[in-house]
């Protein structure tokens, strides 16, 4: 009898830790959000580990809510008007607690582009970030519609107003630390739930996922990797793409991608190789194992190579 | 019972073969495609537009590599890497871009023994993208590679001439020879190119083709290495690669202008 409490117990804490990935339906245009609690009041909704396709509702994106006593912080409203909706349900069915409040962690669109559900909340981004989301929502929507066709219905940017308080703050019951980081775009936010140590990082942290890079810079990414690691309160990392995962095995291994590219990427500009040679050298089998490589490294050689390029070559002197 | 089968396969195969011999030498003919391997509507304009027309010779040849990427994640920054050092008397190579609403990219004419040619364009959809090479005798020798695209590349301004920026820059040259590019033998070389230009279409609202024109190489004494004409499609701040055979002599002088008549004229160190 023992024996078998026992197994029951592990049986519901495997089950626990198994990401409740969603199973979108494009006939009836249903993300499947599911909610899993990590902790007591604090829940991750989890995308797809994947690229952009209308099978998967170009839902590859974490999303995030926690319970407050005070309301509820939604942690970034995923890529379209239906997603933002449907989270809103979802939270609904999920707490009786009322959404009190929507963070930004970046710029990118799938970050925010489910804010119409969101429309009768404060929502808060860092200036940068707001700046960010000014300058690009047009050209996010256009490639959104065309990546992911009926998913993207009725979807118009609703950008943040709202400052963020950065910081050690309080909601209801719960302590909350929000800093700002930098390297994957110019302003990365982490939110740390200091009674549980899970902590919403963004997109500094990749989990078995190529990084993406369209605003990034290594070196401060690097930095903020650093600083991540050394932040000893974290103990569960929700990225925002790839599984949660516990302590720092995403950190480790966004680190080591990065400091490989930035190796490569250096080495082979030193030698002359052109992007079309670079878009074709070895990839350590580590990385090429993650999902999205296929796409995301061209990507990345389209964002990074220019600026190891542009280092090796010498000004000309005038005539 | 399998016999059968086996028999009435032999008849069927026998029969799709005559079937096939009678068919195709009329396919052949009426191939709208041209023989074309990327069966592209627009390769039969482009053969009279910049290959000379229906008289010319021209053959596909595996001689001529076109790498690209598979998709362009920059539509504005295509990169494109044609390599032709398998043929002799090469006298003109000639890249063009099928889709695109200005189809010839870039022209050089190699004068010393270049090999090849690499430089980032602005696509506007989904393309083949070929490279046309003369050699001595008239024929043409093409070779190609289909590049995906959201699109768009050719109808929006560069960073440069969203910002103003560009006139503080317009002209700059950057460049740097390299022993160690890939496949090289150690007795080539490859020089990388950047200037600074805004590279405008013409085809945004408002803002009139601008863009780098001409351009020659010459070594320390003064011989031509190779000479180019860009055109429209050139993306922004553009990046060249030229492999040659042997080293050139340095110092190397770059000279050219823009279809505005601005100069450049620099020596590489």
């Amino acid at each position: 009898m023992n024996l078998l409490k026992v197994l029951c117990t592990i049986l519901l804490l495997a089950a626990a830790a198994k990401p409740a990935l969603a199973q979108a339906n494009l006939q009836r245009l249903d993300y499947g959000l599911k909610a899993r609690a990590l902790a007591p009041q604090v829940w991750v909704v989890e995308g797809a580990n994947d690229d952009f396709t209308p099978a998967n509702g170009c839902n590859i994106i974490n999303t995030g809510f926690i319970a407050t006593g005070a309301g509820v912080l939604v942690v970034n409203t995923g890529p379209s008007r239906l997603y933002g909706e449907q989270l809103r349900a979802l939270i609904a069915r999920t707490t009786p607690e009322p959404v009190a409040r929507v963070l930004h962690l970046n710029l990118h669109p799938d970050y925010f582009l489910g804010n119409q559900g969101f429309a009768d909340v404060p929502l808060a981004a860092t200036e940068a970030t707001r700046a960010g989301m000014q300058r690009e929502h047009k050209a996010y929507e256009d490639n959104l519609y065309r990546l992911c066709g009926d998913w993207m219905k009725g979807t118009e940017s609703r950008l943040p107003t709202q400052p963020v308080q950065l910081g050690s703050f309080r909601i209801g019951q719960r302590e909350f630390e929000l800093r700002e980081l930098k390297g994957h775009t110019d302003s990365d936010l982490v939110l740390l739930d200091k009674s549980t140590g899970v902590a919403f990082v963004g997109g500094l942290v990749f989990m078995n996922r190529v990084p993406t890079t369209p605003h990034a810079q290594v070196a401060p990414w690097l930095a903020s990797l650093d600083a991540l690691a050394a932040w000893a309160e974290l103990k569960t990392m929700v990225p925002s793409h790839g599984p949660v995962v516990q302590g720092q095995a995403g950190l480790e291994q966004t680190r080591r991608f990065l400091r490989w590219l930035d190796g490569a990427f250096s080495t082979w500009a030193q030698q002359g190789w052109d992007m079309n040679e670079v878009l074709r050298g070895a990839v350590p089998e580590e990385f090429r194992a993650w999902a999205g490589f296929k796409t995301e490294y061209v990507r990345n050689v389209a964002h990074l190579y220019p600026r190891y390029e542009r280092a090796v070559l010498q000004a000309a002197r005038p005539r | 019972m399998q016999a059968a089968n086996s028999m009435r396969c032999r008849l069927q195969c026998l029969a799709l073969g005559l079937l096939a011999a009678l068919t195709l030498p009329a396919a052949a003919q009426s191939d709208p495609f041209e023989g074309d391997p990327f069966k592209s509507h627009q390769w039969s304009e482009i053969k009279k537009d910049f290959l000379g027309g229906r008289s010319s010779r021209v053959v596909f040849d595996e001689r001529v590599q076109v790498k690209g990427p598979a998709f362009a994640e920059d539509a504005m920054n295509v990169p494109v890497q044609v390599e032709f050092g398998a043929l002799a008397d090469v006298e003109r190579v000639l890249v063009v871009v099928d889709r695109n609403p200005i189809r010839k990219v870039l022209e050089l004419q190699p004068v010393a023994r270049a090999t090849g040619v690499s430089f980032r364009f602005k696509l506007e959809q989904a393309s083949a993208v070929r490279a046309a090479v003369r050699t001595r005798n008239g024929q043409w020798h093409v070779g190609g590679t289909w590049v995906d695209s959201a699109g768009g590349g050719c109808t929006v301004s560069g960073g440069t001439r969203a910002d103003g920026s560009w006139t503080q820059t317009l002209g700059q040259v950057s460049a740097r020879m390299f022993s160690t590019a890939p496949g090289a033998d150690a007795a080539a070389a490859r020089l990388r190119l950047r200037i600074m230009h805004p590279m405008d279409t013409g085809l945004v609202g408002g803002i009139p083709a601008f863009y780098l024109a001409r351009l020659s190489v010459r070594d320390a004494g003064g011989a031509e290495l190779l000479r180019l004409q860009t055109f429209e499609p050139v993306s922004e701040n553009p990046v060249f690669s030229f492999d040659f055979a042997r080293a050139p002599k340095g110092p190397l002088r770059i000279a050219g202008t823009d279809n505005n008549g601005n100069r450049i004229d620099t020596v590489v160190p």
